[in-house]
């Protein structure tokens, strides 16, 4: 749960946040369920403020072997990344659910990048668009992008710029039963995103707890 | 017939929103929070309740683990699991357990079914 004090989000705020990540990511949890037709498990949702090397160490730990992730851009009301990333050695047997398991490897082979990309996009938008949706907000999405990478360069392939103080970090541990899937989903959003965040965090507290009072 | 609704959610927020939306079904209605699911247990044993409203993904454990162990306290209680999380396998293990599955953000309709339900059980 949220931490830090130098998070410039009050602890409402931040627990709001939390909230509406936990429901974006468990529909798209949920969609990913429909697509594969196992369950899929998730993790409680976990914010930080990280600075992109401390968001990339915090998957290093996890994960010590090539990943891969889906990356999408978001932007317009509240600026940002969403990223879906995870093991490399896991990425044939995602498409393979995905697909559904009837496909031989030369053509799941084949299928990777067009089938990881689109598997980001349902999991990703589902999840972007919740949100939005709750905040009574409109994102633009842009295409998902496929990266390869390491913890370490995974972050910046996708665009998370070090120069920037710091960046929002949220993550979700996923686990997809019978099968040898995991990842984790990721929100990145640096510090005048942030502002803008707070706003429709305020806006979205004073409408679900009918608060007229001004946070 | 007025009844004693426990809510169990890790969010402030979440439990706020369940708050406002059973004050405005049922001004006569009381309830309790946790934030956690050991302090739902011990409200559950020192100040009991008639129906309980539990979150699904909490840290410890889960909203049907919670269930189970509020039955252990009382074996009729009308449990409401509240999720955005609508996988398949989530939904029929909480309706194995007698339990309600209400779809995150709440709304008014489902909870009014939900509470509708819990005081009829009251009174038989």
């Amino acid at each position: 749960m949220p931490a830090r004090t130098s998070l410039p989000l009050s602890d409402l705020e931040l627990d709001a946040l939390t909230e509406l990540v936990n429901i974006g990511v468990s529909r798209a949890a949920t969609s990913l369920r429909d697509m594969i037709g196992k369950q899929v498990t998730l993790s409680v949702p976990r914010i930080d403020l990280l600075t992109c090397t401390e968001a990339a160490q915090t998957i290093s730990e996890k994960e010590s072997n090539a990943l891969v992730g889906v990356h999408q851009a978001f932007e317009g009301d509240l600026t940002g990344r969403a990223l879906l990333i995870f093991p490399e050695a896991n990425s044939l047997e995602l498409v393979r659910a995905v697909t559904g398991g009837d496909l031989p490897l030369e053509d799941i082979v084949s299928l990777e990048q067009e089938a990881l990309a689109e598997t980001g996009n349902i999991i990703l938008n589902n999840c972007l668009s919740t949100i939005a949706n709750m905040l009574n907000r409109n994102f633009k999405i842009s295409l998902p992008q496929v990266v390869h990478g390491t913890g370490a360069t995974i972050f910046d392939l996708s665009g998370c710029d070090e120069s920037k103080d710091a960046v929002l970090f949220l993550y979700i541990d996923f686990n997809v039963m019978e099968r040898d899937i995991r990842g984790y989903i990721t929100m990145l959003m640096d510090l005048p995103a942030l502002a803008s965040l707070q706003k429709l965090l305020q806006e979205f507290i004073r409408r679900t707890t009918g608060e007229q009072s001004g946070a | 017939m007025t009844l004693k609704v426990l809510i169990v959610d890790d969010s402030r927020l979440a439990r706020m929103s369940v708050i406002r939306a059973l004050a405005r079904l049922r001004p006569d209605f009381t309830y309790i929070e946790a934030g956690h699911p050991d302090e739902a247990i011990t409200l559950m044993k020192v100040q009991g309740a008639q129906a309980a409203i539990v979150d699904f993904n909490m840290p410890g454990r889960d909203g049907l683990a919670l269930t189970n162990e509020l039955r252990a306290i009382d074996p009729d209680i009308p449990v409401a699991v509240l999720s955005a999380n609508a996988q398949q396998e989530i939904i029929s293990r909480t309706q194995q357990l007698g339990a309600t599955f209400i779809t995150k953000p709440l709304t008014e309709p489902a909870l009014d079914a939900f509470l509708s339900e819990a005081a009829a059980r009251q009174r038989k």
